[in-house]
């Protein structure tokens, strides 16, 4: 199995720190994986995206055309990255932000109040792990418990406080799907 | 080897450097390759190293100079614009025969050009770095581990060669993370003694780091020396990889992340019957030029893939020398092939064949 | 019998390329003599520049270095952050110190970098046939000023040390002679400081040398020491411009 999986959002929104996530949380399961960022001018307000890719075989392109899951966080990622999702591929949509419908009927388009659960949480920032919780649910690439195990090894260390609500914000979008 | 670590390949660069026995670190800042002193600033002193962030690029590939002269092993790290001022250090250093690891993770040019990557330092890396008769041994890992492998061996073979070495990789594989596995740390103890350093000349004739020959005779044999080296390179250290060429009728050549870009082409034109393979490059120099000679009496044709207008292309049809044609497909500007475009290309070369 | 005066074991005894009349063979003397006396010889490394001092590497009986034009400071810098613990000096002109390597002297010396620099001024680009150099004196004739150096067109004599002297991180800055016998034996003892501090590990010195050029000023050996005194000396003044240990 491979999946191809493009993150994208504002910058501040913490795709990149998913990204991470599941990519770690796939080489702990001993899968392939690789981990792309955009990088530049971009990184500094503007939109940010990373491109991650967790396999069973040697990973061969490290960026994809056509990914089988865009993550979008916001308006601009979702024109951008919605029409190049893979036939028969999943497209999570942060319906907190994000009320243009996609007009695509080929995809499976799944709507994740992200900020409003993470808000609900105590802290928007989450809003990236209530997406990645839904993700993991959606398709089966690696275990939920195995990106929680993942928590230590992304997040820095002053911020390890708040792994108890990263879970959480996993846990509550995990459970929408 | 130890345990995998996901690490961005800027910062493994920067590990690999010190598990080589490196410990010493002159730069610059620039992306996209700003990880690398920032990781060195971070690390070397852990390990009672010396990062030094120079004033220039200039500085800081003259600060190279006289750490690898004092007998260090030494590293500096830059991006295309950055590396043209380091030039002039690197063809000092290249004179007066001494170990030196330069990494170049390349950006879009020419001039300032972009910070997007780029593989269009290729002339400069392999042939054209600076003035005069000279070399550099030059790498070009395609994955994160490759780049950990390569950075680690290029101490060593700076070291046999008294020559510096380039490890050439793009924005892609500085920025990327990928799982990594590295080897052990060097015992500063048991790297290669280096007679002729100067560290004071206590008990024997005085050492002398010089590039300077004013006597033609003695410069030409010097030249000469410097060549038969290179030559040794092209005898010992040619490597290169090949993917799925035992049938392939049409041979496709790229390097680093290129090469990957181009497997995946590959994976999917042999699913549509297409018998296509690669060539990837490890060694830009030496370039693997009797692999590519062998396969032109195998394929039908060669297509060359860069992220550039064309660079390496030119080594491929050196090799292959008219009997096989070479088609060209690259993007620049920072602009990166995709699988689709390689895909076509390679549909287009082969469809009605 | 006590030996009183001899080579210094710190110089190769053998006769340089430098014309008649250049000084450059007193101060490589006097530099050779502080590091015999410091006992220092066999722990020293000197790094030469590019200019007339380019064959230095020749002549010092110590470990040399050979630097592209004006980089000295930072092949001085890469060899002193290996061996900390070994005396690394530099020995540089005015077109390599004062105008392509002004970005490297002026960080070394902010930077406060434990090394020792000997700086040569005679006003002029010697090895490469007698160009105007960033110190060439107001309306001074050279091959490429054939007219006089015309300050509206190519700026000031440019002063270096005392440039370097309002940095932080220089330990001892200071301009010497050596046109006589007495300015000789100061800028022995400016040299041998210079030396001492480093060893003290009290950081970045400089040592500013007048020196002459008789060939490519167009005048007799005797006529440029003169020169040097008259036409030198009003714009570069014999100073020390700073010295910690005068704080001290």
């Amino acid at each position: 199995m491979k999946q191809e999986i493009i993150m994208a959002g504002f910058g501040g929104q913490g795709v990149m720190s998913i990204g991470r996530l599941l990519a770690y949380a796939g080489m702990k399961e001993s899968k392939e994986v690789s981990w792309m960022p955009s990088y530049g001018p971009e990184m500094r307000g503007g939109t940010a995206n990373c491109t991650v890719i967790v396999s069973d075989e040697k990973i061969p392109a490290p960026v994809s055309s056509h990914p089988d899951t865009a993550i979008v966080m916001n308006l601009p990622s979702q024109d951008k990255f919605a029409p190049k999702v893979k036939k028969d591929g999943h497209l999570l949509v942060n319906s907190s932000l994000i009320e243009k419908e996609v007009e695509r009927d080929d995809i499976n388009i799944i709507k994740i109040p992200a900020n409003t659960i993470a808000d609900e949480l105590g802290n928007t920032r989450v809003a990236n792990m209530v997406m990645l919780g839904a993700y993991i649910a959606a398709v089966d690439i690696v275990s939920l418990d195995t990106v929680k195990d993942s928590l230590t090894n992304v997040l820095p260390e002053r911020r390890h406080n708040l792994i108890p609500m990263n879970e959480e914000a996993l846990d509550r979008g995990y459970n929408l799907v | 080897m130890s345990e995998k670590k996901l690490m961005k390949g800027n910062e493994v660069v920067g590990e690999a450097a010190i598990r080589a026995g490196c410990r010493y670190f002159f730069g610059y800042p620039i992306t996209p390759q700003n990880d690398i002193p920032a990781y060195m600033s971070r690390r070397l002193p852990e390990v009672d190293g010396v990062f030094l962030q120079a004033e220039s690029e200039v500085a800081a590939s003259n600060m190279v100079y006289g750490a690898a002269g004092a007998g260090a092993r030494v590293l500096t790290s830059s991006s295309s614009p950055g590396i043209s001022l380091k030039a002039e250090g690197i063809s000092y250093i290249a004179g007066a025969e001494l170990p030196a690891v330069i990494v170049n993770i390349m950006r879009s040019g020419p001039g300032l050009g972009g910070i997007q990557p780029s593989q269009a330092d290729y002339f400069q890396a392999t042939k054209g770095m600076a003035h005069g008769d000279f070399r550099l041994l030059v790498l070009a890992p395609s994955t994160v581990q490759e780049l950990a492998d390569l950075t680690y061996l290029a101490f060593d073979l700076a070291d046999k060669y008294r020559n510096p070495v380039m490890v050439l990789g793009d924005g892609m594989l500085g920025q990327m993370m990928e799982p990594v596995e590295f080897k052990e740390m060097r015992d500063l103890d048991e790297l290669p003694k280096k007679e002729w350093a100067t560290d004071g000349a206590k008990g024997r004739e005085k050492n002398v780091i010089n590039s300077l020959g004013l006597v033609a005779e003695n410069l030409e044999k010097h030249n000469l020396k410097l060549k038969a080296k290179y030559d040794q390179m092209r005898e010992e250290e040619v490597r290169y990889d090949d993917y799925k060429m035992d049938d392939a009728e049409l041979a496709i050549v790229a390097y680093g992340t290129t090469a990957r870009i181009a497997t995946s082409a590959i994976d999917r034109a042999r699913k549509e019957g297409y018998k296509v393979g690669l060539i990837r490059p490890i060694t830009l120099f030496p370039y693997p030029e009797n692999r590519i000679a062998e396969a032109a009496d195998q394929v039908d044709e060669f297509l060359a893939v860069e992220m550039s207008t064309g660079q390496m292309v030119e080594d491929v049809k050196l090799a292959v020398n008219g009997k096989k044609p070479v088609e060209f497909y690259g993007r620049t500007g920072g602009v990166v092939p995709s699988t689709d475009e390689i895909y076509d290309k390679i549909v287009a070369m082969r469809g009605d064949k | 019998m006590e030996k009183i005066a001899g080579y210094p074991e710190s110089l190769d005894n053998q006769s340089t390329h430098y014309c008649p009349g250049c000084t450059h063979g007193i101060i490589h003397r006097l530099i050779a003599e502080v590091i015999d006396e410091l006992e220092i010889r066999e722990e020293t490394i000197g790094i030469a520049p590019v200019g007339c001092a380019v064959l230095c590497y020749e002549y010092f009986d110590v470990d040399m270095h050979e630097a592209s034009h004006g980089r000295a400071p930072a092949v001085a810098t890469g060899v002193k952050r290996v061996h900390p613990d070994k005396t690394v000096f530099t020995y540089q002109g005015d077109g390599d110190l004062a105008s392509i390597g002004t970005a490297e002297i002026v960080h070394a010396a902010n930077r406060g970098e434990n090394i020792t620099t000997i700086f040569i001024n005679n006003a002029i680009y010697g090895m490469t046939g007698g160009q105007m150099a960033p110190t060439t004196l107001e309306g001074q004739k050279t091959t490429t000023s054939p007219y006089g150096r015309n300050i509206k067109d190519s700026g000031n004599p440019i002063k270096m040390t005392e440039m370097l002297a309002v940095l932080d991180g220089p330990a001892y800055i200071a301009r010497v002679s050596v046109h006589n016998p007495k300015e000789i034996r100061k800028a022995k003892k400016a040299i041998k400081k210079a030396f001492r501090m480093q060893l003290e590990g009290k950081g970045f010195a400089l040592v500013e040398v007048l020196s002459t050029c008789p060939t490519n000023w167009g005048i007799s050996p005797t006529d440029g020491l003169k020169w040097l005194e008259e036409m030198m000396l009003p714009q570069y003044p014999l100073d020390v411009f700073k010295d910690i240990e005068e704080v001290e």
